[in-house]
């Protein structure tokens, strides 16, 4: 059989314009921009590589390509394209965002890790088969590990690297661990090849062990209780660009990696975990970290003064919130699922956003942010906007995410309603998270400014980047269909 | 015509964000003119519409079609009433805020977000746009109690926020579970209002959705949000509270949770009526003990909003059409209350303390409020001529009908309601004034919210005279419950046929109604 490489590199053809980019970024600030003053390299530095994201993104508008090659290596279908085009945006606002930073003399350094980052998520989320899976998986983390590391002013931005690090390495050993098992027991490495061998009667005490290391591997790289310990470290240590990276890019496509490995890796052993109606599989192991993660994300983030940590701990009981659609195991899970990751990831890059403009004049604690709407309304209005979109509240996407989310779930399993405890649990933990989602906004809004405190500067670019990203929050929330139709056709197309 | 309701305090909310900070006169103005504009687009849709079973769609769109969700705005008699309400209270709440200086112009932004929203509410038939609505009408309550409240506004704010937003999750569980259970296809209010939910998750989910909706119609005993939200808020905003947005509670206990779960609320029904005829008796009870001018005024709207709830038990027309009545006749009574403690009275002698306006003689220092408050008063109290009297008359006949025991209760809650009335009117306005300072007013302090304190009292100027907007909504709302009060067959004659249409249908068949 020979093989096609010009279909190779024809579907391959984003990520190759990523990984250019960020080469020809790298050499640009090397051969050149040395010496020129850090906002213009800065300033630079992110207009090629949102210009990178642009060009992958249009190629893929323009060239709709639909195959699976090399045993499922590489799928291409207009799904995986939706994701990919999503992290793109990401990694775009990401750049425009980072322009307002000073943390780092490495700039080209920086903007090549966060594209190389990228097509690492782009691969991961493109394929269907064990080995690439882990191979992305680990090219994405490796960039991860150096961008939280990047402030090499600020010890805590090594210790975060550090604890991430090492956490990492051992979930990456779980993840190895648990996929052996999975080979060893269906001689495949391909998911639905698994998913076929797999299928018995009675499920194998062997295979839960596996399913449970899979688990641990990816349940830490979306940040679920009870592999989440790195997490609030590692967004408050990080510059805060890379944490808003963190946070949205690597959790779209971690958690679309964690329903493909989950729904078509092991699909027959789902089990239930529905009510008094146990029945052992993957759904109840999620289920199980979902609920941890619900109670302990949203208890945990009320006693947080930093506001870089109380995202952090949002990130996890928005990790459990997700999980929900994940356990529907039905199209209109992955449709939910998807949904309320990207909006997730888009309110989260704004918040971030907000954040780093905060801390130009000072840190990141709650009481920084006080008099913000006198400071900047501008900005102050975008924060209320993410914040209220992260609580759930309509008009915002936030809350169409979470109301399908939840009709997904309640409708999942033979049994209807079987996952009802589990909204419950969600709803009820979403009223604790209005209670300091709104004391972020109460410093912003109603406590006065301090007596000292100047007018904050905002670039034009940070401006602009927050502005879109708010308007987008609430489009997607008045306007949902215009996402999800979208969504939806594609999930028809893919087959999921 | 009446979706512009919606549209144009939302547009006013897009104006003011643009209008340049500081300036304070032309907020108000494009508030007033926001508020303006939609009553009289309440008022055209109040005297367009026929009375009758029919359910007339005003707006009706696809949303999220995979979903089944709808953009659909209708009316019927029930709703058009209180858009009505809406569009009297947003006036006179703005009237009564014509003194605001700080940050002014968000102040507005705010009120008319939340007046969008109550708008929205009242007009949905589709239950996920009713959510959505419904939530809309929570942040701008926080802001507007943390921002411009006085008493632990702070607290008063968060606590009335997770109150709503418990009810409003409670709610959600509801509408999410009844969405899946009848198919998912749809959450039009009407197909789902036909669909038979089985009787065991009827039983369920029916106290759910209703408690959850109840919570913010202040039901004992989930109304503690009520006094401290009530006190602490801004006056314009305790308006609002206590005249719309308690009623959004009480309106989707009617039009959600009743409609949707009849089984379930048979099973329930003697226990909630005995929860709201609790209600007035407490509320009353604790109103009498007050020290606090504004606390009186905030028990007692519990209390009178128990007789909604107890109008909504009843099940038959008379009852159900006099919760309804009720609903209008609070907001109204409610909002010249609040008015007078918070606007006439608290802005001026800067102490809501009973004992000492008991030496101020604030009769004589201000005739004008004084007058007010006690037609707000005489009415509140169920005098005959104003439209308490015949809401309340109407809930304790349909009350007797349906279970004459805790008609009597309720009758007893009526007569502590005077008691307390009278010992407010008497305390306020009418005490023995202090013979060595003929007229008493405390030195005027900077800034209206952080004073939580009272303010020290000392020989000086008079009050500053009552102004014309505080004159002119004032005599609005006199007149409103008035002219209820002497010609009920007004509101009653659009209300009662309302409870014809298909959507009490499951009600109907059970032999009630």
């Amino acid at each position: 059989m020979s093989f096609d490489y010009l279909q190779l590199l024809k579907l391959c053809a984003p990520e190759t314009i990523v990984v250019v980019t960020a080469l020809v970024v790298l050499f640009l600030d090397l051969a050149w921009l040395r010496t020129e003053p850090n906002r213009t390299r800065m300033t630079l530095a992110a207009m090629f590589t949102a210009a990178g994201c642009v060009a992958a993104f249009m190629w893929m508008l323009v060239v709709p390509e639909k195959a699976s090659l090399l045993n499922g290596m590489l799928v291409v279908d207009p799904l995986t394209q939706l994701v990919k085009q999503s992290l793109l945006v990401l990694t775009l606002f990401t750049a425009l965002l980072s322009i307002e930073t000073t943390f780092t003399d490495h700039v080209g350094e920086f903007f090549a890790l966060l594209l190389l980052a990228t097509v690492g998520m782009m691969f991961l989320v493109s394929s269907e088969e064990l080995l690439m899976i882990f191979v992305s998986l680990e090219l994405t983390s490796l960039s991860l590990y150096i961008l939280t590391a990047f402030n090499k002013h600020n010890s805590k931005s090594a210790e975060a690297a550090l604890k991430y690090f090492l956490f990492g390495g051992m979930a990456a050993a779980a993840t190895l661990f648990g996929m052996s098992l999975i080979y060893g027991l269906s001689g495949a490495t391909n998911l639905r090849a698994i998913a076929a061998a797999l299928t018995g009667p009675t499920l194998d005490p062997l295979l839960l062990a596996a399913i449970v290391m899979t688990v641990i591997g990816l349940g830490f790289k979306v940040a679920a209780v009870p592999f989440h310990l790195w997490v609030p470290d590692a967004y408050e240590g990080a510059p805060t660009p890379s944490a808003a990276f963190i946070a949205s890019g690597s959790k779209v496509a971690s958690f679309f990696i964690l329903a493909k490995v989950m729904m078509l890796g092991f699909a027959g052993a789902e089990g239930s975990g529905a009510w008094k109606a146990y029945v052992p599989g993957w759904v109840p192991v999620i289920a199980l970290v979902a609920a941890l993660s619900l109670v302990l994300g949203n208890l945990a983030a009320i006693a947080q003064k930093s506001v870089k940590r109380l995202l952090a701990y949002s990130a996890i009981a928005h990790a459990g919130y997700m999980l929900l659609g994940v356990m529907a195991d039905s199209s209109t899970g992955v449709a939910s699922l998807v949904f309320y990751v990207i909006t997730y990831a888009l309110t989260t890059v704004g918040a971030f956003g907000v954040v780093a403009i905060v801390e130009q004049s000072g840190g990141d604690k709650l009481t920084d942010f006080a008099g913000l709407s006198r400071r900047a309304p501008l900005v102050a209005l975008c924060l209320m906007v993410f914040i209220l979109s992260l609580a759930g509240i309509p008009p915002l996407a936030g809350f169409f995410g979470k109301f399908y989310l939840f009709t997904a779930a309640a409708a999942a399993g033979k049994q209807s309603l079987g996952l009802l405890w589990l909204v419950i649990l969600a709803l009820a933990m979403s009223c604790v998270s209005l209670y300091y989602y709104l004391k972020v906004l109460k410093q912003a809004y109603v406590a006065p400014s301090p007596e000292d405190a100047p007018r904050l500067r905002v670039e034009i670019s940070s401006s602009v980047a927050l502005i879109i990203l708010a308007a987008g929050v609430v489009l997607l929330g008045c306007a949902p269909n215009l996402l999800l139709g979208k969504l939806l056709s594609a999930i028809k197309a893919a087959g999921f | 015509m009446l979706a512009w309701t919606i549209y144009i305090s939302f547009l006013g909310v897009a104006v003011l964000m643009c209008l340049p900070r500081g300036n304070a006169r032309a907020a108000r103005i494009v508030a007033l003119a926001t508020a303006l504009g939609g009553l009289a687009l309440a008022v055209g849709g109040f005297l367009e519409h026929k009375p009758g079973a029919e359910i007339a769609t005003v707006a009706r769109l696809p949303w999220i079609p995979s979903l089944g969700i709808e953009y659909h705005l209708a009316t019927d008699g029930i709703s058009i009433v209180l858009v009505l309400l809406t569009g009297l209270a947003a006036v006179a709440g703005i009237l009564f805020s014509w003194n605001i200086e700080h940050r002014a112009k968000e102040f507005f932004a705010f009120y008319l977000a939340l007046i969008g929203g109550v708008y929205g509410v009242f007009l949905s038939f589709d239950l996920f746009l009713l959510f959505v609505f419904y939530e809309i009408a929570i942040i701008p309550k926080y802001f507007l109690i943390a921002i411009w409240g006085s008493t632990n506004r702070e607290f008063g704010a968060m606590k009335l926020a997770l109150y709503s937003f418990v009810g409003s999750a409670m709610v959600l569980i509801g509408l999410v579970a009844a969405f899946v259970v009848a198919g998912g296809h749809s959450m039009n209010l009407i197909e789902l209002a036909k669909f038979p939910f089985p009787e065991s998750f009827q039983t369920w989910a029916f106290p759910l959705v209703f408690i959850g909706f109840a919570i913010l119609a202040g039901l004992w005993p989930f109304h503690t949000w009520a006094p401290t939200g009530h006190v602490a808020a801004p006056t314009a905003a305790s308006m609002l509270l206590a005249g719309v947005v308690m009623k959004l509670g009480a309106y989707g206990c009617l039009r959600v949770a009743m409609t949707l779960f009849p089984a379930g609320l048979l099973v329930w029904r003697d226990a909630i009526a005995w929860l709201a005829v609790i209600g007035i008796v407490y509320g009353a009870m604790v109103a009498l003990t007050q020290k606090d001018f504004k606390f009186v005024i905030g028990y007692s709207s519990v209390s009178h909003m128990g007789f909604v709830l107890l109008g909504l038990m009843t099940l038959n027309e008379v009852g159900l059409s006099g919760a309804v009545l009720q609903m209008f006749s609070h907001g109204i009574i409610a909002g010249l209350l609040f008015a007078v403690v918070g606007r006439m009275v608290y802005d001026r002698a800067h102490t809501r303390d009973l004992a000492i306006l008991e030496g101020m003689g604030l009769a004589k220092a201000i005739p004008f409020a004084a007058v007010t408050f006690v037609i707000a008063a005489v009415a509140s109290m169920g005098l005959p001529g104003f439209s308490g009297f015949v809401a309340e008359l109407q809930v304790l006949i349909g009350a007797w009908r349906a279970m004459p025991t805790l008609a009597v209760v309720a009758g007893v809650g009526i007569v502590i309601g005077v008691a307390f009335t009278l010992r407010t009117v008497v305390k306020a306005f009418f005490g023995e004034t202090d013979s060595s300072a003929e007229r008493r007013t405390p030195v005027r302090r900077e800034s209206n919210a952080a004073n939580d304190e009272h303010a020290e009292l000392e020989l000086g100027a008079p009050l500053e005279p009552i102004s014309v907007p505080e004159r002119f909504g004032a005599v609005m709302l006199i007149a409103v419950t008035v002219v209820v009060g002497l010609y009920p067959r007004v509101l009653l004659d659009v209300i009662v046929p309302a409870f014809g249409s298909p959507l009490f249908d499951a009600l109907r068949k059970g032999g009630w109604l």
